[in-house]
């Protein structure tokens, strides 16, 4: 591939035929110039190449809470593979097929008695590459300054006020591992088919800000 | 390395992955994770040794006291094992 | 930070826009050639201080800390990224024009 490959593209359409977001018509930033200038060093030095970096862009887009939601479904629905995905959550989702890199992940379970919560205090460490960006307010300073501290309240501002007969477990991704709560099965859903109990389970409920969807 | 731990207390300057409120707590290995290669080099492009990288779980009493929402709750981080004083019981 | 007081947790979200999306490929990218680590990125993030964390956004300064491990990796000199960025700022007033697509 040629490092100096022009991107051909619609007008007014990104090269994966979406629409520029509206901030592209705002005035140039200096950060904004800065990207476009390293990316640009970057491919004259043929480092990398624009389709390189639209691959990268398509693939984090490709990823999204609904992969969580598959695994976590397979679980409820699967003691053997629940077993395994305890034992090492980042083998299991590539078991079902789900190209999550080196990433090292560690599932923590829900019961009536425990509710685990995932944070990151030191920067901004997420399972990205199965659940795709994190939102922002879990790289805001108040989530990362107060779940240490104060879990309850946080939980409480997410609308989840937990009995004072749960244990509450903290999480805190200070280095290589990456978490995912398995959140409690909701009842009434023993038997159901995976994609049902799938579309359960919510983003911030394999956070451990939520829980998931009770069942209609 | 020792059930009990606490994590070291020093504050160098510096990339390190032991997080401040943490410093001088006392907690228990929950898990040992494995070696990895040690941030505190890679992050200034270093040749990095591995260590041993530990779960290790507190009390929300031994982190923040009479302040604890609930004594009971937990807390857990990874933490390696150079920032770790294992403990007599 | 972890166990600092702050206010309520903001629960507004956004979409991200193209050039986020961009640093957030660039910082795989460099990253996988072995340019840096993720180490590195948190090293240069951390030594912004806590102003940055104020008046920069978050992909504000991740592309600072991106552009700070290439500098250091020899990838591009600072010479090269000042005329680069000069050149980018003299072709349009929007990103999507000086992006050139």
């Amino acid at each position: 591939m040629p490092h100096d490959h022009p991107e051909h593209h619609h007008e007014g359409m990104s090269p994966s035929g979406h629409p520029y977001r509206a901030d592209d018509d705002t005035a140039l930033s200096y950060w904004q110039a800065m990207e476009i200038a390293v990316r640009e060093l970057l491919i004259e030095k043929g480092e990398t190449s624009a389709e390189a970096v639209q691959r990268q862009i398509d693939a984090m887009d490709s990823r999204s809470p609904a992969n969580g939601a598959a695994v976590i479904a397979r679980a409820w629905a699967d003691p053997a593979f629940k077993a395994r995905l305890l034992d090492n959550a980042g083998d299991a989702s590539r078991e079902m097929g789900f190209d999550i890199g080196p990433m090292h992940l560690i599932a923590v379970e829900n019961t009536p008695a425990v509710h685990n919560v995932i944070v990151c205090t030191l920067c901004s460490c997420y399972p990205r590459n199965l659940l795709g960006l994190p939102p922002d307010w879990y790289k805001s300073r108040a989530y990362r300054s107060r779940t240490v501290r104060e879990p309850r309240a946080v939980l409480s501002e997410f609308g989840l006020d937990l009995p004072d007969d749960v244990t509450l477990r903290v999480h805190d991704s200070t280095a290589d591992m990456r978490y995912i709560v398995l959140p409690a099965q909701p009842p009434g859903t023993d038997g159901w088919p995976e994609d049902r109990l799938a579309a359960l389970v919510t983003r911030d409920s394999m956070i451990g800000t939520g829980l998931p969807k009770a069942p209609a | 390395m020792a059930e009990r731990v606490r994590i070291r207390s020093m504050m160098p300057p510096g990339h390190v992955r032991a997080p401040a409120y943490l410093r001088g707590k006392t907690g228990v290995i929950e898990r040992p994770l494995g070696i990895f290669a040690n941030p505190e080099k890679l992050a200034y492009r270093l040749p990095a040794e591995k260590r041993p990288l530990y779960r290790v779980r507190f009390t929300m009493a031994e982190l923040w006291g009479d302040a604890a929402e609930r004594p009971a709750d937990t807390l857990d981080a990874e933490i390696y094992a150079h920032w770790l004083e294992p403990l007599e019981d | 930070m972890g166990g600092q007081d702050a206010g309520p947790v903001p629960q507004a979200g956004h979409d991200f826009a193209l050039w986020e999306k961009r640093v957030d490929a660039l910082m795989i990218l460099g990253s996988q050639a072995g340019h840096f680590t993720v180490d590195g990125l948190r090293r240069a993030l951390e030594d912004m201080g806590e102003d940055a964390f104020e008046t920069m956004t978050y992909y504000e300064r991740w592309i600072a800390a991106i552009n700070q491990n290439l500098i250091e990796a020899g990838v591009y000199s600072i010479e090269e990224l000042g005329r680069k960025m000069e050149e980018v700022q003299a072709r349009a007033t929007t990103y999507g024009e000086a992006a050139g697509g």
